[in-house]
């Protein structure tokens, strides 16, 4: 991986500091939509990992994000009042350190459901995540420490631009960086053709499941951000609804591409805001909208040959 | 260098391959023929590991690979070039090239291995920064056997070279496993639809129908038993 990529990453960096640093002067409505925006990132480009670059199919991202989400929550709401300290303090340690904590039960809970379904070839993973994601779901709609179905009320709001858009930045830049090393072109080779991959000497298995667990990762960051921009988790939020919008956003950005998916990460992201008047038939516009997809443009939206797969 | 000895394998409740036993000496090049679902190709995917054989044994130089899976094998010098070419139509010659060479660490030795590939298809070099997937039928098949040789492979599984290709290049691409074989010293199992091609450049034959071996002699026999000729050669 070329140093000059990682220039780009510290330059995200930056240019998310220094507009959150006057992010007071935003609409409080437009920084919202704006954070939502940065969450669609990093959970589009983290399943683009799996089901567009590595060619597993998982409809499971929301469970992990629930996990990532409720994990990082109990943290800062349990952890936040024992230490004390300043918010401040609260928001640049505590709060990083529930993330990736998040993050990483949210990886775990990836293995121990990918460990077994990757082993086999076809659409098995589809199945396994979601059921993975429903008993998620109603596991935290019953445990009481929780919140239970009541949801978990009182986190802290320590999400704000920088740390969503920073996050994105390190998506994309650890999905690009991981897929462009000589170790990642086995990722494109596994999706290209499963069994010539294994007649290289991949270990294909191996490959799927570090796609799956490292999509699983961000996806629980991703729910670590969700919870303390919301400020309230609601178990329902975490449903098959919410895993199928992150799918139409990589399908409709195109699976397997990097900037297509952050474009429709983006604008679905906007979208949702503006459709929210529909209410659940907004539902119905997306599944309309997959199927019009699949049948007149299976490669994506935003496709054209500048910005075609390519890996130096 | 190869031998497989009483291999039964089982598709669920269909076997699809019955007591099968062959033997391939190290620098030779042995050809399986039979018709369709004869069980050519179960053969060599269970010999690479692609799939668990019910019952019996098979050697790669006095060692026991049964049921070793298929990336383990490619570093113990076999490679399998599978059926229908399956190149990565998404990467380029190149990045194919350098997927076949995968568990090579050394770059020089890889630039060794890249260069004689090219060196014996010459063809590829001129298409190394081109997506595999618009190659010619031809070209991936040269494509698919120079990935299989990155791996600097000792035995060579080559799976219906001759699928789908224009018949001229059928012959320069037969002409290239010879070469292999002769100039290299690799030991090649070929199977093949085109039997009287393949035979003419093998030393063993095995004619396999129904998951059974039901003809075991040297190439140039089978080529004149009038049952063979009947039924794999076109009289």
């Amino acid at each position: 991986m070329p140093p000059r990529s990682q220039l780009w990453l510290l330059a995200a960096l930056a240019l998310a500091g220094v507009v959150s640093a006057f992010s007071g002067r935003l609409d409080s409505y437009v920084l919202d939509v704006a954070m939502g925006v940065g969450i669609n990132i990093v959970l589009a480009v983290s399943l683009n990992l799996i089901n567009g670059f590595t060619g597993q199919f998982s409809l499971g991202h929301a469970g992990f994000m629930a996990v990532g989400a409720y994990t990082s929550a109990m943290l800062t709401t349990t952890l936040g009042t024992k230490l004390g300290g300043s918010p401040a303090l609260l928001q640049w340690v505590l709060f990083p350190a529930s993330l990736l904590l998040g993050g990483l039960l949210a990886a775990l809970a990836g293995l121990a459901v990918g460990a077994p379904s990757l082993r086999l070839k076809g659409d098995y993973l589809a199945i396994v995540t979601l059921g993975f994601g429903e008993i998620i779901k109603v596991v935290l709609q019953n445990v009481d420490a929780v919140g239970g179905a009541r949801g978990l009320i009182g986190v802290p709001a320590y999400t704000d631009l920088f740390w969503t858009f920073g996050a994105a930045a390190v998506t994309v830049y650890a999905v690009w960086g991981l897929l462009n090393s000589a170790y990642g072109r086995g990722f494109l080779a596994v999706a290209d053709d499963e069994v010539a991959a294994e007649a290289m000497g991949l270990d294909t298995t191996r490959y799927k499941i570090t796609a799956f667990v490292v999509g699983s990762f961000f996806a629980g960051v991703a729910g670590g951000l969700y919870a303390h921009l919301k400020g309230y988790l609601n178990p329902g939020g975490f449903d098959f609804n919410k895993s199928i919008e992150i799918v139409v956003m990589v399908i409709l950005g195109g699976m397997g591409r990097h900037v297509g998916v952050i474009i429709a990460a983006v604008l679905l992201g906007v979208l949702s805001e503006t459709l929210r008047s529909f209410g659940d038939y907004r539902m119905i516009i997306y599944s309309l909208l997959l199927i019009v997809l699949m049948l007149t443009r299976p490669q994506g939206l935003f496709i054209w040959p500048l910005w075609k797969k390519k890996s130096t | 260098m190869l031998e497989i000895r009483n291999l039964t394998v089982n598709y669920g409740a269909i076997t699809a391959l019955h007591d099968v036993s062959l033997r391939v000496e190290a620098g030779s090049i042995v050809t399986l023929i039979g018709g369709n679902g004869a069980g050519k190709t179960t053969t060599l995917r269970a010999i690479s590991g692609m799939v668990k054989p019910k019952s019996g044994q098979i050697l790669f130089e006095g060692r026991d690979i049964t049921g070793v899976p298929a990336h383990k094998l490619v570093g113990q010098g076999l490679a399998h070039s599978p059926e229908g070419r399956m190149v990565f139509a998404n990467l380029t010659v190149l990045e194919n090239l350098q997927m076949g060479a995968y568990l090579q660490r050394d770059k020089a030795v890889v630039a060794r291995e890249l260069e004689f590939v090219f060196g014996t298809f010459p063809r590829l070099q001129e298409r190394t920064a081109q997506l595999a997937g618009t190659l010619s039928g031809g070209e991936q098949q040269m494509l698919a056997i120079g990935r299989a040789l990155m791996s600097r492979p000792k035995c060579l599984l080559l799976d219906e070279p001759s699928l789908g290709i224009a018949p001229l290049l059928v012959r320069s691409i037969f002409a290239q496993i010879v070469e292999l074989n002769r100039a290299r010293g690799l030991t090649i199992l070929l199977v093949e639809q085109n039997a009287n091609l393949a035979l003419e450049i093998s030393r063993l034959g095995y004619v396999l129908e129904t998951g059974r071996v039901i003809l075991a002699d040297d190439a140039a026999k089978l080529r004149a038993d009038p049952q063979v000729r009947d039924a794999y050669l076109g009289g």
